[in-house]
Protein backbone atom coordinates (compact mmCIF):
# COMPACT_ATOMS: atom_id res chain seq x y z
CA UNK A 1 0.00 0.00 0.00
CA UNK A 2 2.77 2.54 0.83
CA UNK A 3 4.31 1.71 -2.41
CA UNK A 4 0.94 2.91 -4.53
CA UNK A 5 1.42 6.01 -2.26
CA UNK A 6 5.50 6.56 -3.28
CA UNK A 7 4.39 5.90 -6.93
CA UNK A 8 1.42 7.92 -6.61
CA UNK A 9 3.30 10.85 -5.27
CA UNK A 10 6.19 10.56 -7.57
CA UNK A 11 3.88 10.82 -10.42
CA UNK A 12 2.11 13.88 -9.25
CA UNK A 13 5.03 15.72 -8.65
CA UNK A 14 6.38 14.84 -11.87
CA UNK A 15 3.83 16.51 -13.64
CA UNK A 16 5.14 19.95 -11.99
CA UNK A 17 9.10 19.36 -12.56
CA UNK A 18 8.25 19.16 -15.75
CA UNK A 19 6.22 22.00 -18.30
CA UNK A 20 3.61 19.48 -18.79
CA UNK A 21 1.50 20.71 -15.83
CA UNK A 22 1.46 24.12 -16.58
CA UNK A 23 1.09 23.78 -20.25
CA UNK A 24 -2.21 21.17 -19.82
CA UNK A 25 -3.67 23.05 -16.90
CA UNK A 26 -3.31 26.44 -19.25
CA UNK A 27 -4.90 24.65 -22.38
CA UNK A 28 -7.58 23.04 -20.25
CA UNK A 29 -8.62 26.60 -18.57
CA UNK A 30 -8.59 28.40 -21.36
CA UNK A 31 -10.79 26.12 -23.67
CA UNK A 32 -13.33 25.49 -20.67
CA UNK A 33 -13.47 29.30 -20.06
CA UNK A 34 -14.25 30.17 -23.76
CA UNK A 35 -16.62 27.56 -25.07
CA UNK A 36 -18.81 28.24 -21.42
CA UNK A 37 -18.34 32.18 -21.03
CA UNK A 38 -18.53 33.05 -24.75
CA UNK A 39 -22.01 31.21 -24.63
CA UNK A 40 -22.97 32.40 -21.12
CA UNK A 41 -24.50 35.61 -21.16
CA UNK A 42 -26.79 34.20 -24.00
CA UNK A 43 -28.64 32.10 -22.01
CA UNK A 44 -28.92 34.49 -18.88
CA UNK A 45 -29.06 31.06 -16.83
CA UNK A 46 -27.16 31.61 -13.61
CA UNK A 47 -25.96 27.90 -13.98
CA UNK A 48 -23.14 25.65 -14.54
CA UNK A 49 -24.75 23.36 -16.92
CA UNK A 50 -23.00 23.75 -20.07
CA UNK A 51 -19.83 24.09 -18.39
CA UNK A 52 -20.62 20.25 -17.37
CA UNK A 53 -22.36 19.28 -20.42
CA UNK A 54 -18.63 20.52 -22.13
CA UNK A 55 -16.65 18.46 -19.84
CA UNK A 56 -16.48 15.00 -21.31
CA UNK A 57 -15.37 16.20 -24.40
CA UNK A 58 -12.38 18.06 -23.36
CA UNK A 59 -11.12 15.59 -20.68
CA UNK A 60 -11.50 13.08 -23.41
CA UNK A 61 -8.72 15.00 -24.93
CA UNK A 62 -6.95 16.34 -22.13
CA UNK A 63 -6.97 13.92 -19.89
CA UNK A 64 -4.94 11.07 -22.34
CA UNK A 65 -2.38 14.19 -22.98
CA UNK A 66 -1.61 13.34 -19.12
CA UNK A 67 -1.39 9.93 -19.15
CA UNK A 68 0.24 8.88 -22.04
CA UNK A 69 3.49 9.28 -21.00
CA UNK A 70 2.89 7.02 -17.41
CA UNK A 71 4.29 3.57 -18.70
CA UNK A 72 5.27 4.67 -22.14
CA UNK A 73 8.14 7.31 -21.67
CA UNK A 74 9.57 4.92 -18.72
CA UNK A 75 9.47 1.61 -21.39
CA UNK A 76 11.28 3.78 -24.06
CA UNK A 77 13.80 5.23 -21.43
CA UNK A 78 13.85 1.43 -19.94
CA UNK A 79 13.48 3.09 -16.26
CA UNK A 80 10.38 0.52 -16.64
CA UNK A 81 13.25 -2.17 -15.99
CA UNK A 82 14.19 -0.54 -12.78
CA UNK A 83 10.52 0.13 -11.68
CA UNK A 84 9.66 -3.46 -11.85
CA UNK A 85 12.44 -4.92 -10.40
CA UNK A 86 12.37 -3.06 -6.79
CA UNK A 87 10.03 -4.80 -4.64
CA UNK A 88 6.66 -3.21 -6.06
CA UNK A 89 4.07 -5.44 -7.73
CA UNK A 90 2.62 -4.94 -11.29
CA UNK A 91 -0.87 -4.16 -9.59
CA UNK A 92 1.16 -1.29 -7.54
CA UNK A 93 2.83 0.12 -10.42
CA UNK A 94 -0.74 0.36 -12.33
CA UNK A 95 -2.57 1.85 -9.46
CA UNK A 96 0.07 4.42 -8.21
CA UNK A 97 0.20 5.52 -11.61
CA UNK A 98 -3.22 5.91 -11.89
CA UNK A 99 -3.14 7.60 -8.85
CA UNK A 100 -0.70 10.10 -9.31
CA UNK A 101 -2.94 11.01 -12.44
CA UNK A 102 -5.91 11.55 -10.91
CA UNK A 103 -5.09 13.80 -8.14
CA UNK A 104 -3.14 16.16 -11.58
CA UNK A 105 -6.81 15.99 -12.86
CA UNK A 106 -8.25 17.36 -9.36
CA UNK A 107 -5.68 19.87 -8.84
CA UNK A 108 -6.30 20.85 -12.55
CA UNK A 109 -10.15 21.29 -11.90
CA UNK A 110 -9.66 23.29 -8.70
CA UNK A 111 -9.03 26.80 -10.82
CA UNK A 112 -12.72 26.19 -12.52
CA UNK A 113 -14.54 26.79 -9.02
CA UNK A 114 -13.95 30.22 -9.35
CA UNK A 115 -16.59 29.72 -12.23
CA UNK A 116 -19.17 28.79 -9.95
CA UNK A 117 -18.08 31.37 -7.57
CA UNK A 118 -18.16 34.16 -9.79
CA UNK A 119 -21.71 33.31 -11.11
CA UNK A 120 -22.92 32.91 -7.57
CA UNK A 121 -22.72 36.78 -7.42
CA UNK A 122 -25.06 37.69 -10.47
CA UNK A 123 -28.15 35.24 -9.52
CA UNK A 124 -29.20 32.56 -7.40
CA UNK A 125 -26.62 29.57 -7.51
CA UNK A 126 -27.89 25.97 -6.96
CA UNK A 127 -25.18 24.23 -5.16
CA UNK A 128 -26.69 20.66 -5.45
CA UNK A 129 -25.92 20.29 -9.55
CA UNK A 130 -22.21 22.06 -9.34
CA UNK A 131 -21.28 19.58 -6.11
CA UNK A 132 -22.38 17.03 -7.86
CA UNK A 133 -21.23 18.06 -11.31
CA UNK A 134 -17.51 18.36 -9.31
CA UNK A 135 -17.52 14.70 -7.67
CA UNK A 136 -18.89 13.34 -11.41
CA UNK A 137 -16.28 14.85 -13.06
CA UNK A 138 -13.64 13.59 -10.75
CA UNK A 139 -15.38 10.22 -11.34
CA UNK A 140 -15.29 10.62 -15.38
CA UNK A 141 -11.73 11.81 -14.69
CA UNK A 142 -10.61 9.32 -13.10
CA UNK A 143 -12.49 6.54 -15.22
CA UNK A 144 -10.58 8.43 -18.04
CA UNK A 145 -7.19 8.43 -16.61
CA UNK A 146 -7.08 4.96 -16.08
CA UNK A 147 -8.02 4.40 -19.96
CA UNK A 148 -5.09 6.93 -20.63
CA UNK A 149 -3.03 4.29 -18.17
CA UNK A 150 -4.10 1.14 -20.20
CA UNK A 151 -3.21 3.18 -23.32
CA UNK A 152 -0.11 4.31 -22.33
CA UNK A 153 1.01 0.47 -21.13
CA UNK A 154 0.21 -0.76 -24.43
CA UNK A 155 3.22 1.16 -26.97
CA UNK A 156 6.28 3.16 -25.87
CA UNK A 157 5.49 5.79 -27.60
CA UNK A 158 3.64 8.40 -26.13
CA UNK A 159 2.07 9.55 -29.54
CA UNK A 160 0.59 6.48 -30.16
CA UNK A 161 -0.47 6.30 -26.78
CA UNK A 162 -2.47 9.48 -26.47
CA UNK A 163 -3.73 8.58 -29.91
CA UNK A 164 -5.30 5.36 -28.81
CA UNK A 165 -6.29 6.77 -25.49
CA UNK A 166 -8.27 9.52 -26.69
CA UNK A 167 -9.83 7.44 -29.25
CA UNK A 168 -11.34 5.31 -26.48
CA UNK A 169 -12.23 7.82 -24.43
CA UNK A 170 -13.96 10.07 -27.02
CA UNK A 171 -16.05 6.53 -27.83
CA UNK A 172 -17.09 6.56 -24.85
CA UNK A 173 -18.33 10.39 -24.46
CA UNK A 174 -19.90 10.40 -27.92
CA UNK A 175 -21.55 6.77 -28.59
CA UNK A 176 -24.81 7.42 -27.02
CA UNK A 177 -25.22 9.90 -29.89
CA UNK A 178 -25.90 7.32 -32.16
CA UNK A 179 -28.39 5.64 -30.09
CA UNK A 180 -30.96 7.44 -32.79
CA UNK A 181 -29.28 4.75 -35.45
CA UNK A 182 -29.44 1.54 -33.50
CA UNK A 183 -32.24 -0.45 -32.51
CA UNK A 184 -34.09 0.00 -29.50
CA UNK A 185 -32.87 -3.44 -27.60
CA UNK A 186 -29.35 -2.83 -28.31
CA UNK A 187 -30.01 0.80 -27.50
CA UNK A 188 -30.34 0.64 -23.82
CA UNK A 189 -27.00 -1.52 -24.02
CA UNK A 190 -25.29 0.92 -25.66
CA UNK A 191 -26.59 4.04 -23.35
CA UNK A 192 -24.98 2.56 -20.58
CA UNK A 193 -21.89 1.68 -21.85
CA UNK A 194 -21.42 5.51 -22.84
CA UNK A 195 -19.98 7.93 -20.21
CA UNK A 196 -22.19 10.76 -20.76
CA UNK A 197 -25.51 9.54 -19.29
CA UNK A 198 -23.85 8.61 -15.83
CA UNK A 199 -21.80 12.23 -15.66
CA UNK A 200 -24.91 13.64 -17.06
CA UNK A 201 -26.91 11.60 -14.02
CA UNK A 202 -24.47 12.69 -11.39
CA UNK A 203 -24.45 16.25 -12.55
CA UNK A 204 -27.69 17.06 -12.01
CA UNK A 205 -26.80 16.31 -8.47
CA UNK A 206 -28.16 12.66 -8.72
CA UNK A 207 -25.91 10.30 -6.52
CA UNK A 208 -27.28 6.58 -7.57
CA UNK A 209 -24.92 3.85 -6.73
CA UNK A 210 -25.46 2.29 -10.51
CA UNK A 211 -23.40 5.32 -11.64
CA UNK A 212 -20.77 5.10 -9.33
CA UNK A 213 -20.36 1.09 -10.04
CA UNK A 214 -20.23 2.22 -13.82
CA UNK A 215 -17.25 4.34 -13.18
CA UNK A 216 -15.67 1.59 -10.55
CA UNK A 217 -16.06 -0.72 -13.07
CA UNK A 218 -14.61 1.17 -15.91
CA UNK A 219 -11.52 1.99 -13.65
CA UNK A 220 -11.34 -1.70 -12.66
CA UNK A 221 -11.34 -3.07 -16.12
CA UNK A 222 -9.02 -0.43 -17.56
CA UNK A 223 -6.68 -0.90 -14.70
CA UNK A 224 -7.01 -4.89 -15.05
CA UNK A 225 -5.93 -4.59 -18.85
CA UNK A 226 -3.07 -2.58 -17.74
CA UNK A 227 -1.56 -5.28 -15.43
CA UNK A 228 -2.25 -7.61 -17.95
CA UNK A 229 -0.26 -5.80 -20.42
CA UNK A 230 2.70 -5.29 -17.87
CA UNK A 231 2.46 -8.94 -17.12
CA UNK A 232 2.41 -9.76 -20.88
CA UNK A 233 5.82 -7.97 -21.05
CA UNK A 234 7.23 -10.00 -18.76
CA UNK B 1 31.89 -16.72 5.74
CA UNK B 2 29.64 -19.83 5.65
CA UNK B 3 29.25 -20.95 2.08
CA UNK B 4 25.80 -21.91 2.45
CA UNK B 5 24.42 -21.88 -1.86
CA UNK B 6 22.00 -18.84 -1.65
CA UNK B 7 21.01 -19.02 -5.15
CA UNK B 8 20.17 -21.95 -6.92
CA UNK B 9 19.31 -22.26 -10.87
CA UNK B 10 18.27 -25.77 -12.48
CA UNK B 11 17.18 -25.98 -16.20
CA UNK B 12 16.40 -22.47 -16.48
CA UNK B 13 14.87 -21.28 -19.37
CA UNK B 14 13.45 -18.38 -21.85
CA UNK B 15 12.15 -18.39 -25.67
CA UNK B 16 11.39 -15.78 -27.29
CA UNK B 17 8.65 -16.59 -29.41
CA UNK B 18 10.57 -19.75 -31.52
CA UNK B 19 14.19 -18.00 -30.46
CA UNK B 20 15.67 -19.56 -27.12
CA UNK B 21 17.98 -17.23 -25.45
CA UNK B 22 18.70 -19.12 -22.33
CA UNK B 23 18.58 -23.35 -23.10
CA UNK B 24 18.21 -25.38 -19.32
CA UNK B 25 21.31 -23.59 -17.47
CA UNK B 26 22.07 -24.60 -14.26
CA UNK B 27 24.59 -22.87 -11.82
CA UNK B 28 24.43 -22.18 -7.59
CA UNK B 29 25.74 -19.05 -6.17
CA UNK B 30 27.35 -19.66 -2.58
CA UNK B 31 27.00 -16.69 0.11
CA UNK B 32 29.78 -13.97 -0.22
CA UNK B 33 30.66 -15.16 -3.95
CA UNK B 34 31.20 -12.73 -6.82
CA UNK B 35 29.96 -14.29 -9.90
CA UNK B 36 31.13 -13.36 -13.29
CA UNK B 37 28.78 -14.27 -16.08
CA UNK B 38 30.38 -13.99 -19.38
CA UNK B 39 29.93 -13.91 -22.89
CA UNK B 40 30.03 -12.59 -26.34
CA UNK B 41 26.72 -9.72 -26.96
CA UNK B 42 23.67 -12.04 -27.11
CA UNK B 43 25.08 -14.89 -25.48
CA UNK B 44 22.01 -14.58 -22.67
CA UNK B 45 23.41 -12.97 -20.31
CA UNK B 46 21.09 -10.17 -19.41
CA UNK B 47 18.26 -12.42 -19.67
CA UNK B 48 19.38 -14.90 -17.27
CA UNK B 49 19.88 -11.87 -14.98
CA UNK B 50 16.52 -10.12 -15.85
CA UNK B 51 14.94 -13.39 -14.62
CA UNK B 52 17.17 -13.83 -11.68
CA UNK B 53 15.59 -10.38 -10.61
CA UNK B 54 12.11 -10.82 -11.76
CA UNK B 55 11.84 -8.60 -14.54
CA UNK B 56 10.87 -12.09 -16.65
CA UNK B 57 9.54 -14.90 -16.04
CA UNK B 58 11.63 -17.95 -16.85
CA UNK B 59 10.01 -19.81 -19.63
CA UNK B 60 10.93 -23.06 -17.65
CA UNK B 61 13.12 -24.21 -15.18
CA UNK B 62 13.40 -23.17 -11.67
CA UNK B 63 15.30 -20.28 -9.43
CA UNK B 64 15.44 -20.62 -6.07
CA UNK B 65 16.87 -17.85 -3.76
CA UNK B 66 17.52 -18.30 -0.17
CA UNK B 67 14.65 -21.52 -0.17
CA UNK B 68 12.36 -18.92 -2.23
CA UNK B 69 11.31 -19.35 -5.70
CA UNK B 70 10.65 -17.49 -8.71
CA UNK B 71 7.07 -16.46 -9.50
CA UNK B 72 5.55 -17.27 -6.13
CA UNK B 73 7.91 -15.42 -4.30
CA UNK B 74 8.84 -12.64 -6.69
CA UNK B 75 7.95 -9.60 -4.34
CA UNK B 76 10.49 -11.08 -1.38
CA UNK B 77 12.63 -12.15 -3.97
CA UNK B 78 12.88 -8.25 -4.88
CA UNK B 79 13.62 -7.21 -1.49
CA UNK B 80 16.78 -9.48 -1.46
CA UNK B 81 18.10 -8.14 -4.62
CA UNK B 82 19.52 -4.91 -5.34
CA UNK B 83 19.74 -4.67 -9.49
CA UNK B 84 21.77 -2.53 -11.89
CA UNK B 85 20.40 -2.71 -15.21
CA UNK B 86 22.22 -2.66 -18.14
CA UNK B 87 23.54 1.27 -18.75
CA UNK B 88 21.44 2.11 -15.57
CA UNK B 89 18.33 3.72 -17.02
CA UNK B 90 16.81 5.95 -14.61
CA UNK B 91 14.19 8.79 -14.31
CA UNK B 92 15.91 11.93 -16.26
CA UNK B 93 13.44 14.65 -15.03
CA UNK B 94 14.41 13.68 -10.88
CA UNK B 95 17.00 15.55 -8.97
CA UNK B 96 19.68 12.69 -7.82
CA UNK B 97 18.89 13.01 -4.28
CA UNK B 98 14.98 13.01 -5.12
CA UNK B 99 15.79 9.84 -7.34
CA UNK B 100 17.62 8.03 -4.43
CA UNK B 101 14.69 9.29 -1.96
CA UNK B 102 12.14 7.65 -3.68
CA UNK B 103 13.77 4.39 -4.12
CA UNK B 104 14.26 3.99 -0.16
CA UNK B 105 11.08 5.11 0.11
CA UNK B 106 10.04 2.40 -2.29
CA UNK B 107 12.45 -0.27 -0.64
CA UNK B 108 10.69 0.88 2.43
CA UNK B 109 13.83 2.03 4.42
CA UNK B 110 12.82 3.58 7.69
CA UNK B 111 12.32 7.36 7.52
CA UNK B 112 14.96 8.44 9.79
CA UNK B 113 17.79 6.42 8.59
CA UNK B 114 17.45 7.65 4.76
CA UNK B 115 19.92 10.66 5.45
CA UNK B 116 22.14 8.26 6.97
CA UNK B 117 21.82 5.89 4.17
CA UNK B 118 22.37 8.40 1.39
CA UNK B 119 25.38 10.07 3.25
CA UNK B 120 27.44 6.62 3.43
CA UNK B 121 26.43 5.85 -0.22
CA UNK B 122 27.38 8.89 -1.50
CA UNK B 123 31.03 9.05 0.08
CA UNK B 124 30.95 5.44 -1.65
CA UNK B 125 29.47 5.91 -4.87
CA UNK B 126 31.23 9.57 -5.14
CA UNK B 127 27.79 11.28 -5.13
CA UNK B 128 28.60 14.36 -3.04
CA UNK B 129 28.96 16.84 -5.48
CA UNK B 130 26.13 15.96 -7.91
CA UNK B 131 23.03 15.29 -5.44
CA UNK B 132 21.73 18.60 -6.40
CA UNK B 133 22.17 17.65 -10.33
CA UNK B 134 19.22 16.36 -12.55
CA UNK B 135 19.94 12.81 -13.55
CA UNK B 136 19.84 13.69 -17.11
CA UNK B 137 22.68 16.24 -16.61
CA UNK B 138 24.97 13.38 -15.73
CA UNK B 139 27.92 11.77 -17.80
CA UNK B 140 27.70 8.29 -18.39
CA UNK B 141 29.78 7.21 -15.39
CA UNK B 142 28.31 9.30 -13.04
CA UNK B 143 24.82 7.65 -13.93
CA UNK B 144 26.33 4.27 -13.30
CA UNK B 145 27.24 5.11 -10.42
CA UNK B 146 24.07 6.44 -9.10
CA UNK B 147 22.76 3.29 -10.50
CA UNK B 148 25.15 1.68 -8.06
CA UNK B 149 24.18 3.62 -5.29
CA UNK B 150 20.54 2.38 -6.19
CA UNK B 151 21.23 -1.35 -6.33
CA UNK B 152 22.86 -1.12 -2.97
CA UNK B 153 20.06 1.38 -1.00
CA UNK B 154 18.63 -1.12 0.95
CA UNK B 155 21.58 -3.21 1.56
CA UNK B 156 20.68 -6.37 -0.27
CA UNK B 157 22.17 -9.20 0.79
CA UNK B 158 22.29 -10.30 -3.16
CA UNK B 159 23.73 -7.34 -5.88
CA UNK B 160 23.41 -8.33 -9.63
CA UNK B 161 25.14 -5.50 -12.06
CA UNK B 162 24.32 -5.90 -15.63
CA UNK B 163 27.38 -4.74 -17.63
CA UNK B 164 28.57 -2.01 -14.33
CA UNK B 165 31.36 -1.01 -16.28
CA UNK B 166 30.26 -0.61 -19.98
CA UNK B 167 31.04 2.98 -21.63
CA UNK B 168 32.89 3.99 -18.55
CA UNK B 169 36.80 5.30 -18.91
CA UNK B 170 39.44 3.58 -17.96
CA UNK B 171 39.60 5.24 -14.56
CA UNK B 172 36.14 5.14 -13.50
CA UNK B 173 36.42 1.82 -14.77
CA UNK B 174 39.41 0.95 -12.10
CA UNK B 175 37.24 3.21 -9.43
CA UNK B 176 33.04 1.14 -9.91
CA UNK B 177 35.76 -2.65 -9.77
CA UNK B 178 37.35 -1.19 -6.53
CA UNK B 179 33.53 -0.59 -5.24
CA UNK B 180 32.84 -3.55 -6.57
CA UNK B 181 35.34 -5.38 -4.71
CA UNK B 182 34.91 -3.55 -1.66
CA UNK B 183 30.89 -4.48 -1.18
CA UNK B 184 32.00 -7.78 -2.50
CA UNK B 185 33.28 -8.47 0.52
CA UNK B 186 30.06 -9.34 2.54
CA UNK B 187 27.48 -9.45 -0.60
CA UNK B 188 27.00 -11.80 -2.90
CA UNK B 189 27.32 -9.91 -6.34
CA UNK B 190 26.61 -11.61 -9.75
CA UNK B 191 28.07 -9.10 -12.53
CA UNK B 192 27.70 -9.56 -16.51
CA UNK B 193 30.28 -8.31 -18.86
CA UNK B 194 31.61 -9.02 -22.24
CA UNK B 195 35.24 -7.48 -21.23
CA UNK B 196 37.27 -10.84 -19.82
CA UNK B 197 39.98 -9.08 -18.03
CA UNK B 198 37.41 -7.01 -16.17
CA UNK B 199 35.59 -10.72 -14.76
CA UNK B 200 39.41 -11.77 -13.95
CA UNK B 201 39.85 -8.54 -11.66
CA UNK B 202 36.62 -8.88 -9.67
CA UNK B 203 35.33 -12.49 -10.01
CA UNK B 204 35.62 -15.22 -7.55
CA UNK B 205 33.98 -17.27 -10.29
CA UNK B 206 32.97 -17.28 -14.02
CA UNK B 207 30.60 -18.69 -15.79
CA UNK B 208 31.28 -18.61 -19.74
CA UNK B 209 27.67 -18.74 -21.48
CA UNK B 210 27.85 -18.68 -25.65
CA UNK B 211 23.91 -19.09 -27.44
CA UNK B 212 22.61 -19.77 -24.07
CA UNK B 213 24.15 -22.37 -22.75
CA UNK B 214 27.16 -22.37 -19.92
CA UNK B 215 30.01 -23.52 -21.91
CA UNK B 216 32.79 -23.14 -18.51
CA UNK B 217 32.24 -22.55 -14.97
CA UNK B 218 35.36 -22.28 -13.02
CA UNK B 219 37.38 -20.35 -10.84
CA UNK B 220 39.61 -17.96 -13.56
CA UNK B 221 42.45 -19.34 -11.90
CA UNK B 222 41.53 -22.84 -13.16
CA UNK B 223 40.54 -21.89 -16.39
CA UNK B 224 43.50 -20.61 -16.67
CA UNK B 225 45.43 -23.51 -15.31
CA UNK B 226 43.28 -25.70 -17.65
CA UNK B 227 44.00 -24.38 -20.78
CA UNK B 228 48.09 -23.85 -19.88
CA UNK B 229 48.85 -27.44 -21.97
CA UNK B 230 49.11 -25.48 -25.39
CA UNK B 231 51.98 -22.14 -25.25
CA UNK B 232 51.69 -19.05 -27.46
CA UNK B 233 54.93 -18.26 -28.60
CA UNK B 234 56.28 -14.89 -30.92
CA UNK B 235 59.65 -14.85 -32.08
CA UNK B 236 60.86 -12.39 -34.38
CA UNK B 237 64.64 -13.22 -36.02
CA UNK B 238 66.89 -10.40 -37.91
CA UNK B 239 70.81 -11.13 -39.57
CA UNK B 240 73.05 -7.84 -40.27
CA UNK B 241 74.69 -9.65 -42.51
CA UNK B 242 72.19 -11.90 -44.65
CA UNK B 243 68.62 -12.50 -45.17
CA UNK B 244 67.56 -15.59 -42.80
CA UNK B 245 66.59 -18.79 -44.21
CA UNK B 246 63.24 -19.25 -43.51
CA UNK B 247 63.00 -23.05 -43.60
CA UNK B 248 66.54 -23.59 -41.96
CA UNK B 249 65.39 -21.15 -38.85
CA UNK B 250 61.66 -23.36 -38.63
CA UNK B 251 63.68 -26.62 -38.81
CA UNK B 252 66.12 -25.24 -35.85
CA UNK B 253 63.00 -24.47 -33.91
CA UNK B 254 61.28 -27.76 -34.78
CA UNK B 255 64.53 -29.73 -34.17
CA UNK B 256 63.58 -29.51 -30.37
CA UNK B 257 60.37 -31.50 -30.73
CA UNK B 258 58.39 -32.27 -33.92
CA UNK B 259 54.92 -31.73 -32.56
CA UNK B 260 55.97 -27.43 -32.45
CA UNK B 261 53.94 -25.60 -34.98
CA UNK B 262 56.04 -23.10 -36.76
CA UNK B 263 54.21 -20.35 -38.55
CA UNK B 264 55.67 -17.00 -40.22
CA UNK B 265 53.54 -14.60 -38.93
CA UNK B 266 55.20 -11.20 -40.68
CA UNK B 267 58.27 -10.08 -43.25
CA UNK B 268 59.27 -6.74 -42.66
CA UNK B 269 61.39 -4.75 -45.23
CA UNK B 270 64.56 -4.94 -43.37
CA UNK B 271 64.67 -8.44 -42.60
CA UNK B 272 62.80 -9.29 -39.59
CA UNK B 273 60.97 -12.28 -39.86
CA UNK B 274 58.22 -12.77 -36.89
CA UNK B 275 57.45 -16.36 -36.15
CA UNK B 276 54.58 -17.49 -34.23
CA UNK B 277 55.17 -20.58 -32.24
CA UNK B 278 52.88 -23.03 -30.34
CA UNK B 279 54.16 -25.44 -28.19
CA UNK B 280 52.11 -28.35 -27.09
CA UNK B 281 52.85 -30.26 -23.73
CA UNK B 282 56.59 -29.06 -23.52
CA UNK B 283 58.13 -28.29 -20.66
CA UNK B 284 59.53 -24.78 -20.29
CA UNK B 285 59.16 -24.15 -24.38
CA UNK B 286 61.11 -20.71 -24.13
CA UNK B 287 63.98 -22.03 -22.37
CA UNK B 288 64.38 -24.57 -25.08
CA UNK B 289 63.76 -22.34 -28.30
CA UNK B 290 66.49 -19.71 -26.67
CA UNK B 291 68.70 -22.71 -26.50
CA UNK B 292 68.35 -23.45 -29.93
CA UNK B 293 68.50 -19.69 -31.60
CA UNK B 294 71.77 -19.30 -29.70
CA UNK B 295 73.81 -21.92 -31.15
CA UNK B 296 72.88 -19.45 -34.89
CA UNK B 297 74.10 -16.10 -35.74
CA UNK B 298 70.39 -14.65 -35.62
CA UNK B 299 69.77 -11.87 -33.47
CA UNK B 300 66.29 -12.13 -31.52
CA UNK B 301 64.11 -8.62 -31.68
CA UNK B 302 61.75 -9.73 -29.81
CA UNK B 303 60.17 -12.92 -28.02
CA UNK B 304 57.97 -13.07 -25.57
CA UNK B 305 54.97 -16.09 -24.44
CA UNK B 306 51.53 -15.14 -24.78
CA UNK B 307 50.09 -15.48 -21.49
CA UNK B 308 47.45 -18.04 -21.74
CA UNK B 309 45.04 -15.09 -20.78
CA UNK B 310 41.22 -15.70 -20.53
CA UNK B 311 40.54 -13.93 -23.77
CA UNK B 312 42.00 -16.77 -25.71
CA UNK B 313 40.04 -19.08 -23.61
CA UNK B 314 36.98 -16.98 -24.32
CA UNK B 315 37.71 -16.98 -27.80
CA UNK B 316 38.51 -20.76 -27.83
CA UNK B 317 34.79 -21.99 -25.77
CA UNK B 318 32.71 -19.01 -27.46
CA UNK B 319 33.24 -19.96 -31.01
CA UNK B 320 33.87 -23.57 -31.36
CA UNK B 321 30.28 -23.83 -31.99
CA UNK B 322 30.79 -21.40 -35.09
CA UNK B 323 33.53 -23.49 -36.07
CA UNK B 324 31.61 -26.71 -36.20
CA UNK B 325 28.83 -24.77 -37.65
CA UNK B 326 31.24 -23.13 -40.75
CA UNK B 327 32.60 -26.72 -41.19
CA UNK B 328 29.34 -28.69 -41.58
CA UNK B 329 28.34 -25.84 -44.35
CA UNK B 330 31.48 -26.64 -46.17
Amino acid sequence: MTQIRHIAIKEFKDYFTSPIAYIVISIFLIVTGWFFFSTFFLYDRASMRDFFLLLPTIFAFIIPAITMRLLSEEMNVGSYEILVTMPVSLTDIAIGKFLGATSFVIVMLIPTILYPVSISFLGDLDLGPIIGGYIGAILLGSAYCAIGVFASSLTRNQIVAFIIGAAICFTFTIIDRVLFFVPGALASIIEYIGANSHFANISKGVIDTRDIIYFASVIFLALFGTYLMMKEKN
Amino acid sequence: MTAVTQIEVTNLKKNYNNFCAVDKINFKVKTGEILGLLGPNGAGKTTTLRMLTGFFEPSSGNIKIKNLKIPEDTLKIKKLIGYLPESAPLYHNMLVFDYLVYVAKIKEIAKDRIADKLKELSSLCGLSEIMHKPVSELSKGLNQRVGLAHAMISDPEILILDEPTSGLDPNQIVEIRKIIKNIGKEKTIILSTHILSEAEATCDRILIIDKGKIVADDTPKNLKKNAKTESYITLSLNNTNHDIDVEKAKDIIKSIDKSIIVKVENRSDKGVITFTIIASNIDDPMKKIYLAIKGTDYIISEFKKESQSLENIFHKLTTEGLQEVQQEDK
